[in-house]
């Protein structure tokens, strides 16, 4: 390995020593801190006069005691021991882990956006007011939809939403219907969202080239269908091809198409999920439309609907008020609560600040930046795929979208090594591994997403490393991977046999 | 690399998409813009803000609070590392993260006085929400009492998602402040019972008569708990409750306009695999060092599929890692003395306030912390409006949370007049004496 290729390999070894870090707690000393607070001139009434006794805490909570050196040098330690995407690439399938602008960062730290209180009338509040109906009326046009609510703060969250949409729908038209399609690929908050929608799934299988049988799905429709829950591209990546005619025989027994948009990426600015025949569609902002992950959250889940669900959607909805003429009436936006909407579904008005991020993303890339945000995502996903064609079986051998799903199941049966011992492996060549075990219709699955912003070197970086990583497997050393990191492969089964889920449960 | 893939244009990689249905002409956006001029307009729609606690003193709480948060939280939970990773599917380069989450789960179980704590949900309405489903789970039965001192958006959340679930939410009203435990006493199947401590209008509810209640329908005990308040009161988990939730947006996140906020989420050891989310445990590495790994994931979305005990996926590490950054700088005696300080300032305004003609509160003489409901004698919307002029934001009008009919916690006088007021430790008694002297001037 030469250290100094061009591409995005990062180092993998912590920058100084592999000792572990003391948790908070371990660091506490008695009679240290960091707090400072405001001089606020109020006297200082004894706490005893201010909370009846029987309310009154026995003892302090026992968090910890540390200077804010300390606290420093714990926090920094700590994100030395963690893999990022401004680290190096992260081509986790299903995730889209793309760098996110810095400037969409510094439209959440303003300010003026940042430090408004949410319940504030709506005339002290305009321009949040209008940064909202922006994104909403862009999310509308990129998605071929009517209308959309932001509340959702993230994909499942959406996916209830979308749900419960359908749920009104049905009441509305009073009908009880009891079922909703999904695809086997599919995501597991699909089906996990459906049950708690009150809903029965019903799977349907795919066929030989990874996308809905569509033969097997008019199998099971019938006018208990409520809906079908489709991503598109799929899950392997795939286009489902058949699209026009799937929705067409859903709206016929009278169900509807709900669009899961965690793969969006693959088609902005070239087809609209609307434009499928969807009529329900969740877009997760912090994997299209970059906001950082945040190791897990936070994220974004609008919803947007065709013109016939809009009545139903969530309120109150950030909207643009008619223009009375009348100048005591100078407000452009307001709220509206929809006449039979389903009602809140967060506490506010959704995850405010990562709307305002994609916004911005949004206003960044404009109608043609958009589209070569999904030509190139796709283009990247197709290089890797045939460049890794002769190391790794690919699933679904046939042009893929934004993602390419091989097996390692072969590699597996000849050396032993899983797609799990390849992401081990990987991790020791300086990468963040791809996707494993997902989607579940493939043997030993590894999911490549490798975004449009990683660079030629950089593919061509992981795709040489995952050629080394095969080539380790053949001699049986992916086994001991990973040795680099600040730890080894980590005993999940001790962790779920004997639970330690705090500090305090250690001892 | 198009002649790699032997390919003469990036068009024909998306033949499988069917001709018709391509976008024609483009999207209907504009062309994109330079960085620059994208940051000029946000920041052009930031400066039509005009409730920004940079410009308008914040007496505004309701489940949203100005709280005091140092430059070095933003540092550390600024940090590249924490803000660009994805979830730590892969634990041997996501230590970091994890540590800090399981510190951060720690600290919960601490404030709340339960073993377990989960690595974060949406915001405190999804909690209580994943709490309600949890309790009706655990006990079999649909029946969930809920007071109606719970923050009424969260009411309306949990009211809007037992569509689905087919749960039957029963709204036990308030008498100045207090829950009506009694006026639900005919209520049959009863599962869980749902209560806020300090409920949403300040007042300490009667805790040990929630869990009398509890134990006698054998229902779940689950207390919405305010996360700042909790240094000083006495915890869910010494009062009995199976399950705390509350809104932690008050440890490091700034306002925000109501999101990204953080949902806690603590139980008891007996209900560990039912809970919602993600967990991150301890284990060992293969070399016998410690490590950490989320853990029990068999509970979850992505393995158990539609038997899962929540659809949640995406949380909200970033703001639970702020929380454990926030709690770490606050420390033990910090997390004291802002509860401390916090109930000193809402009483020294809340006496002034009362001293106001014509004003009164609105809970009686019913314990209060953390806030407090005011009648004024004008409607409050219309306070709220004149005080801006004066550089206050003065609250939250009862109107906007209940609705102008007033519903089980507030009657419709009361939802028209009356006011909910915080008062944070970043307060100055500068600051709170021109606001009474502003509002007895606003509401003559």
């Amino acid at each position: 390995m030469t250290g100094a290729a061009a591409g995005g390999r990062a180092s993998s070894a912590p920058l100084i020593g592999r000792d572990s870090e003391p948790t908070l707690f371990e660091l506490s000393r008695s009679g240290r801190s960091s707090w400072q607070l405001p001089t606020t001139g109020i006297e200082e009434t004894p706490l005893d006069e201010l909370v009846p006794p029987e309310h009154r805490r026995p003892t302090n909570v026992d968090v910890a005691e540390v200077s804010e050196r300390d606290l420093v040098g714990h926090f920094t330690r700590l994100s030395h021991r963690q893999y990022s995407i401004d680290l190096g690439a992260y081509p986790l399938g299903s995730c889209t882990m793309k760098y996110n602008p810095k400037a969409c960062d510094a439209v959440a730290g303003l300010a003026g956006l940042e430090s408004v209180h949410p319940a504030a009338p709506a005339s002290l509040v305009q321009g949040w007011l209008a940064t909202l109906v922006g994104l909403e009326d862009a999310l509308c046009e990129l998605s071929g939809m009517a209308a959309a609510t932001l509340q959702p703060a993230a994909g499942a969250a959406g996916e209830l939403t979308g749900l419960l949409l359908m749920r009104a729908y049905d009441a509305a038209r009073g009908e009880h219907r009891r079922r909703v399609i999904i695809p086997d690929s599919a995501h597991g908050t699909n089906p996990a969202s459906v049950t708690l929608g009150g809903y029965e799934v019903t799977t349907v299988k795919s066929d030989a080239r990874g996308c809905v049988d569509v033969h097997s799905l008019r199998d099971v429709l019938d006018t208990d269908v409520a809906g079908m829950m489709l991503t598109n591209p799929n899950t392997l990546g795939l286009f489902e091809e058949d699209i026009v005619e799937i929705a067409a025989a859903v709206h016929e027994v009278g169900g509807l198409m709900y669009y899961d948009g965690a793969n969006l990426n693959a088609i902005l600015g070239m087809v609209r999920p609307g434009d499928m025949g969807f009529d329900i569609v969740h877009l997760n902002l912090h994997k299209t439309f970059a906001t950082p992950h945040g190791g897990g959250g936070p994220g974004a889940g609008p919803v947007a609907v065709a013109a016939h669900l809009a009545e139903f959607l969530p309120g109150p909805r950030p909207v643009r008020l008619q223009d009375s003429g009348d100048a005591d009436q100078p407000l452009r936006y307001g709220w509206h609560t929809p006449a039979h909407s389903i009602g809140r579904v967060h506490g506010w008005h959704g995850n405010a600040l990562v709307l305002a991020r994609a916004l911005a993303y949004i206003e960044i890339h404009g109608r043609d930046g958009l589209v070569r945000v999904a030509e190139r995502a796709v283009l990247n996903a197709n290089w890797i795929r045939k460049r890794l064609s002769s190391t790794f079986d690919v699933a679904f051998d046939r042009p893929c979208m934004h993602e390419v799903v091989f097996s390692a199941s072969a590699l597996r049966k000849r050396t032993g090594a899983s797609a799990l011992d390849v992401a081990k492996g990987l991790i020791e060549e300086g990468f963040h591994p791809p996707t494993v075990a997902f989607p579940l219709i493939v043997d030993d699955a590894l999911m490549v997403e490798p975004t449009e912003t990683e660079s030629y070197e950089t593919l061509a970086a992981l795709a040489e490393a995952l050629e080394r990583v095969a080539a380790r497997a053949e001699s049986g050393e992916l086994a001991g991977s990973p040795r680099t990191t600040p730890v080894r492969r980590v005993d999940e089964a001790r962790a779920a046999r004997t639970l330690i889920p705090t500090f305090d449960a250690r001892r | 690399m198009l002649a790699f893939l032997g390919l003469s244009s990036l068009d024909e990689l998306f033949v499988a998409i069917p001709a018709a249905l391509r976008i024609a002409g483009g999207l209907g956006l504009e062309p994109g813009l330079p960085e620059p001029d994208v940051l000029a307009r946000a920041r052009a729609r930031a400066d039509a803000n005009r409730a920004r606690t940079d410009r308008l003193v914040c007496f505004a709480g309701a489940g949203a609070y100005d709280h005091e948060v140092p430059p070095v939280v933003r540092a550390l939970a600024g940090r590249s590392e924490f803000v660009t990773a994805y979830t730590p599917y892969q634990a041997e380069v996501a230590q970091g993260g994890l540590q800090a989450i399981f510190e951060f789960q720690t600290m919960v179980s601490r404030l709340f006085g339960l073993p377990i704590a989960n690595a974060s949900l949406y915001d405190g309405a999804s909690a209580v929400v994943e709490a309600v489903n949890l309790g009706v789970g655990a006990t079999g039965r649909s029946g969930v009492l809920v007071s109606a001192g719970l923050h009424p958006h969260w009411r309306a959340v949990l009211s809007t998602f037992a569509a689905g679930t087919g749960h039957r939410l029963v709204e036990v009203p308030l008498e100045e402040g207090r829950t009506r435990w009694d006026q639900a006493a005919d209520e049959t199947e009863v599962g869980v019972v749902v209560v806020g401590y300090p409920n949403y209008l300040g007042c300490l509810e009667d805790m040990a008569a929630v869990r009398a209640l509890c134990d006698q329908r054998g229902a779940l005990m689950v207390v919405a708990a305010d996360p700042v308040a909790a240094g000083v009161l006495r915890s869910p988990g010494d009062w009995g409750a199976d399950v705390a939730v509350g809104e932690g947006q008050p440890f490091g996140t700034p306002l925000s306009f109501g999101g990204p906020y953080l949902g806690l989420f603590a139980c008891s050891a007996a209900h560990v695999r039912r809970l919602p989310g993600r967990l991150v445990g301890e284990t060992l590495d293969a070399d016998g060092r410690l490590a950490y790994v989320t853990t029990l994931r068999a509970r979850e979305q992505d393995i158990r599929r539609e038997k899962a005990t929540s659809n949640v996926c995406t949380n909200q590490t970033l703001m639970a890692l702020t929380a454990a950054v926030q709690l770490g700088w606050l420390g033990t005696t910090g997390l004291a003395e802002i509860a401390t300080r916090c109930a000193r300032a809402t009483r020294y305004c809340r006496q002034a306030l009362v001293g106001v003609a014509g004003v009164e509160p609105l809970t009686g003489t019913t314990p209060v912390v953390r806030e407090f409901a005011l009648r004024l004698p004008v409607a409050a919307r219309v306070a709220v409006e004149r005080l801006a002029e004066e550089g206050f934001l003065a609250g939250v009008a009862l109107e906007d949370l209940v609705g102008p009919g007033g519903d089980g916690s507030v009657g419709k006088e009361a939802a028209t007049h009356g006011l909910l007021v915080a008062v944070t430790e970043r307060r100055t008694r500068d600051e709170i004496d021109r606001f009474v002297a502003a509002l007895d001037k606003a509401v003559r």
